[in-house]
């Protein structure tokens, strides 16, 4: 056959290949339909293991009574059990080697997610005991005078 | 031996029907293996939101920007809180500051006040991904970085996503959103990373009042499946298609 078809069809055959080598190189082996079909199951199967080994930071209060038994029986009884330790001490993670002290949010607008007074008819925030966070004491610390882990109006 | 056209014809037809015919046709597979080859199996994980439980308080944003650190002060979050509050005018006034992270404190939405004798209702909705039967997010993917798991939780593979933002496109409830550090799209996983190891979403623990649960709908003594299958439940912006799996107690017109 002629040179001057031969060779365009060579360089066709060539970038072809090039291609599939590329391909085969680049994309995974674990890399094809894993799921129900090809439209939601197409992708790398060990994507899934790489979400699942995330580390998990929240560890629910269960692990707190290990150490601080006496917090724990004194929240137990009160209205504020209801609450994850975490929600105000922030996320254990690996609590105490790292880190080794949690940092406590003490701050006004923690307890004002719940108290502060939105009096709504027919929703559950009207019934929790609210306060006008611009008169209600301005500026101090709710701890000051209520104690988070047993709060008690009657006995102040 | 003499052959006729019509002896022909049946030994071909024969022969091919033969020739189709696998030997496993005669194999018997256990339950358990057809499930496996059918991508069948026990668990299609499902959120409940009731929505009359719901106070606002955004410990859930909060709990889940901290568990699956998504930036804390930039303005995206998997997970976030709506207000709705219905005048008697008929209008509905929405809002949700930073997502709801740092809850509802103000009585101003968005910048307007609202008497307290001019509200009809007034009510909280959390939302985050559905976790849809047929997600479009994942339709739309041109290189499959993001897909559904076998269990029912739409993922997104970072080392694979290129960032084009189709499936932020898509997505009909706005779940989506671009991860500013990882430059890939970001979602919600139902914390893929601890309902596996059997605990519960970060948000799901972090509700004081029960309002967000996860349940898993193939487990017929789940209590969660029980009230969805039982109870009076709906689901955001059906007309889609999309079958969204999470479902919403108390679901009121003016949501959207």
């Amino acid at each position: 056959m002629k040179n001057h078809v031969l060779r365009p069809l060579w360089v066709a055959i060539g970038a072809v290949a090039l291609v599939l080598i590329v391909r085969h190189l680049m994309v995974p082996a674990d890399f094809g339909v894993h799921g129900k079909n090809f439209t939601y199951g197409f992708h790398r199967q060990g994507s899934i293991a790489d979400w699942q080994d995330v580390g998990v930071k929240y560890k629910g209060k269960e692990i707190c009574k290990e150490c601080h038994e006496d917090k724990c029986t004194d929240n137990a009884s009160a209205k504020h059990s209801r609450l994850e330790c975490e929600n105000c001490h922030g996320p254990a993670m690996n609590h105490p080697e790292d880190p080794a002290k949690l940092v406590i949010d003490r701050s006004r607008d923690l307890c004002l997610r719940c108290h502060a007074s939105l009096p709504y008819p027919n929703n559950p925030r009207g019934r929790i005991p609210g306060i006008d966070p611009v008169t209600h004491n301005p500026g101090q610390e709710c701890s000051a005078c209520h104690n988070p882990h047993k709060p008690n109006l009657e006995a102040m | 031996m003499s052959q006729t056209r019509r002896d022909l014809l049946k030994k071909v037809i024969i022969g091919s029907i033969g020739a189709t015919v696998s030997l496993d046709l005669f194999r018997f597979l256990s339950p358990a293996q057809l499930q496996a080859a059918i991508g069948d199996q026990a668990v299609r994980w499902v959120f409940l939101v009731d929505t009359t439980k719901c106070v606002g308080c955004g410990l859930c944003v909060k709990a889940c920007k901290k568990e699956n650190e998504v930036p804390y002060d930039v303005p995206v979050t998997r997970t976030w809180v709506e207000r709705y509050v219905v005048t008697k005018d008929g209008r509905s006034h929405i809002d949700t500051p930073n997502g709801g992270r740092d809850g509802f404190v103000d009585k101003k939405i968005q910048g307007e006040e609202i008497r307290d004798q001019d509200i009809n209702k007034a009510f909280f909705v959390p939302k985050l991904c559905n976790q849809c039967e047929n997600p479009a997010c994942v339709q739309v993917c041109p290189v499959g970085a993001t897909y559904q798991t076998k269990d029912g939780v739409t993922l997104v593979d970072r080392k694979w996503c290129i960032g084009c933002g189709y499936c932020i496109m898509a997505c009909p409830y706005g779940v989506r959103f671009f991860h500013p550090i990882h430059k890939v799209a970001e979602k919600c996983t139902f914390c893929y990373h601890r309902i596996s190891k059997g605990l519960k979403p970060a948000c799901v623990q972090a509700c004081p009042f029960g309002a967000r649960q996860l349940g898993n709908l193939k487990n017929p003594d789940d209590p969660v499946a029980q009230i969805i299958k039982t109870q009076r439940v709906g689901v955001l912006k059906d007309e889609y298609g999309t079958k969204p799996q999470v479902f919403y107690i108390g679901l009121d017109t003016n949501v959207r």
